[in-house]
């Protein structure tokens, strides 16, 4: 009777329009960049970015290396980057991923991912991935997790997580691969029938992130195969990751 | 001194109740210098050792007498050489895993014969969405003999990194947040402490208070986090899908602090980068009132279902002897009954100014494990309202400052997990010379491979998510 009522009172926990949820105005999201605010060409944010994802003339955010910690953002006192609450980030070309200067959200995201009929009439109704960490912090791993709890129930669009890669339509990367699970991530990716995808999802999997640096690394498997989307973010939120996959499956 | 005494000091000092807490090799020159750090909980003591290395290649190892050294030697051994002779188990930690590195000889997994008797060997990726790691199960039909875990998977670099970028303070920081992605706010708070105070800096009360308003709400998440994973895990669906969502708003209150849902971005070298306004801080105290009643109404069923506690009680145990014996941390050994909790023991932060109750239990099964993190949440929901509503003013960010030069540090906290212990190291021009990083984890991999003992296949996911250790905390 108890548990009864205990469901009861859960009710029903579900973001229902996904598309169009809204985030809290503290999440940092899409960076707004105004080159003209740049007035003391003091190039502090260049220098202090940690993961070198800021270039200056013309100045730009490389959102597949940047951690969204916003330091440069705080650092600089004219103003010039600014991060918004704006997740949608995923992109299917790594050059998109550049912000430059001027460029407005709306702007990025229609540019961003092309829904593609091929892609849409493959894997349009149902999508299932395996997801391998290599070497992630967790962090990633945590909020893929996330996408088939009962807030955001990634279920519901035929988008799943699944145990075997001979079950997989495609492969989600998570982490900057280290050394010691390329070969496993490689024997993962071969065991996924064709067609298949690759999902690279947050800063680590796209460029190396924090961790780029490391002499323990070894990212040549990302030479051999093409990456069919990017999620960028330190880590990408549950939202930023369903409603790319679904802008990229074309699903409506 | 020599190694012989320091190794006959440690003897003696451990078995008077001190505990090891690191244990590690650095290298100046031609020299290799062994630090040990042993701890006092009691006492609140903290006793420092080192023996200089000038070309010897091994000697006696401690592990036979003292077993919670195991993993510190090997560890020793593989990043600086020197063996420790008659160590019972010289297996790599992080390197030389089998079939991925051309080291000479492949390390050989332990191997169990006889009529029957058959292996099943898990991973590196794993079923769900997890992190890597290799077990290898030798088994009875259904029945467990023994677990042999295979880690290293994850192995980033993490302790050179900060040395190679150690003139990025911005970067130090953020690479402290993804030493664990589930401990952020755990592992970048004892790195920044350390830092602070290696330059004699230090932060206001206000800074203090809001750096544990966030320490204990990455608690409260997790453990939120675990419960409904373990009610998953025996197939208790109401209280997968109940725990997760109270998760939720928990971790979605960590981003109207500081912008993300684990709390990245908070830290930085002299205090935090968000405060907590007035109206901010009426919304969590009425989230955390909500909070409390909705975990007690969820909690209450989930610990009177027949069903639940069938699968929970008498699995996975793991005695206090054994605990302390293997050097057990954080709730998992409070579960065994061992009373040790930084936060009380070696306060930080606001920890200072009030007292932290050790909260333990007995039994050291699946439900001890499960039941504390319900009543850490209740116990956390508490220390943040307190703090909350008496805030201090003050800055929220200290000046910086240089650090000391030819200086040791020892950081110790209690992340949700248990104790972490950075050690920072500087050279003579103040520079980051060796960062000693210890997650929990590192301690309790263990336990949950002797925990599975006798017990059957079909009960080790229920047991390692009762622990939950990180892959990549250990692994660095």
């Amino acid at each position: 009777m108890d548990l009864l009522i205990l469901r009861l009172h859960h009710g029903y926990q579900a973001i229902k329009d996904i598309s169009n949820a809204k985030l809290s105005d503290a999440h940092r999201g899409f960076p707004v960049i105004d080159e003209s605010k740049c007035i003391d060409n003091c190039r502090e944010c260049e220098s202090i970015c940690p993961t070198g994802a800021i270039k200056i003339k013309p100045l730009s955010v490389d959102i597949g290396k940047c951690i969204f910690c916003s330091e440069c953002e705080s650092f600089c006192t004219n103003g010039t980057i600014k991060f918004i609450n704006e997740y949608k980030l995923g992109s299917a070309e790594r050059n998109k991923l550049i912000i430059p200067s001027g460029k407005s959200f709306a702007n990025y995201h229609s540019e961003a991912i092309k829904a593609r009929k091929e892609i849409h009439k493959l894997f349009g109704h149902s999508l299932k991935l395996r997801q391998v960490s290599s070497a992630g912090c967790n962090g990633c791993e945590m909020e893929l997790s996330a996408c088939g709890n009962v807030n955001f129930d990634m279920g519901r669009f035929g988008i799943d997580f699944v145990a075997s890669p001979r079950h997989a339509d495609g492969i989600v990367i998570t982490g900057p691969i280290s050394k010691n699970m390329a070969v496993a991530l490689e024997d993962a990716y071969n065991s996924v029938n064709h067609p298949k995808l690759v999902i690279a999802v947050g800063a680590c999997a796209i460029s190396g992130g924090i961790f780029t640096e490391s002499s323990e690394l070894n990212r040549e498997f990302l030479e051999k195969v093409k990456i069919d989307l990017y999620i960028p973010g330190c880590p990408p939120h549950p939202l930023n990751v369903i409603n790319s996959i679904i802008d990229f499956i074309g699903k409506k | 001194m020599p190694i012989y005494d320091l190794r006959n000091q440690l003897i003696e000092k451990i078995k008077a109740g001190n505990r090891l807490v690191q244990f590690f090799g650095n290298k100046n020159g031609e020299e290799i210098i062994l630090y040990a750090v042993l701890v006092h909980d009691n006492l609140s003591k903290l006793y420092i050792s080192s023996s200089v290395f000038t070309g010897e290649k091994d000697y006696q190892s401690i592990t036979p007498v003292i077993p919670s050294a195991h993993l510190f030697e090997r560890e020793f051994y593989e990043q600086f050489g020197i063996e420790p002779k008659e160590h019972p188990w010289l297996k790599p930690v992080r390197k030389g895993i089998a079939g991925i590195d051309n080291i000479e000889i492949p390390y050989k997994f332990f191997n169990m014969t006889g009529e029957e008797v058959h292996e099943v060997g898990v991973g590196p990726i794993h079923a769900g969405i997890i992190e890597p790691g290799y077990f290898r199960f030798s088994c009875h039909g259904e029945k467990v003999h023994y677990l042999e875990i295979e880690l290293g998977f994850q192995h980033r670099g993490i302790e050179d990194l900060f040395i190679k970028n150690y003139e990025n303070p911005f970067f130090l920081t953020k690479l402290s947040e993804s030493i664990t992605g589930d401990t952020v706010i755990g592992h970048s708070g004892t790195f920044v402490r350390a830092m602070e105070s290696l330059s004699n800096v230090s932060i206001s009360r206000r800074a203090k208070s809001i750096r544990t308003i966030m320490l204990e709400l990455e608690r409260i998440a997790v453990h939120l986090g675990d419960i409904s994973a373990l009610s998953g895990d025996v197939a208790y669906l109401t209280g997968n899908s109940v725990f997760g969502a109270l998760r939720t708003k928990i971790i979605n209150t960590t981003m109207s602090i500081c912008g993300n849902r684990f709390g990245r971005g908070l830290m930085t070298l002299g205090g935090v980068n968000y405060d907590i306004s007035f109206e901010l801080k009426n919304k969590i105290n009425t989230t955390l009132d909500w909070l409390n009643d909705e975990v007690t109404l969820a909690a209450e069923v989930l610990f009177s279902s027949a069903s639940v506690l069938e699968r929970f009680e008498q699995t996975g145990v793991i005695g206090k002897d054994t605990a302390l014996e293997i050097g057990m941390v954080g709730p998992a050994a409070r579960a065994s009954g061992v009373v040790i909790d930084a936060r009380s023991d070696h306060p930080f932060d606001a920890y200072e100014y009030f007292t932290v109750h050790k909260l333990t239990l007995d039994s050291g099964d699946v439900f001890a494990r499960a039941y504390i993190r319900y009543i850490e949440i209740q116990h956390s929901i508490k220390i943040i309202k307190e703090q909350l509503n008496n805030l201090p003013e003050g800055e929220l960010k200290s000046k910086s400052n240089t650090l000391q030069n030819d200086s040791l540090l020892v950081s110790i906290s209690e992340g949700w997990r248990g104790e972490i212990v950075h050690v920072i190291i500087t050279d003579s021009s103040c520079n980051l010379k060796r960062v000693k990083i210890k997650d929990p984890s590192f301690h309790n991999w263990f336990a949950l491979a002797l925990a599975v003992q006798e017990e059957g296949i079909s009960d080790f996911p229920l047991c390692n998510k009762s622990f939950n250790l990180s892959y990549s905390g250990f692994d660095l």
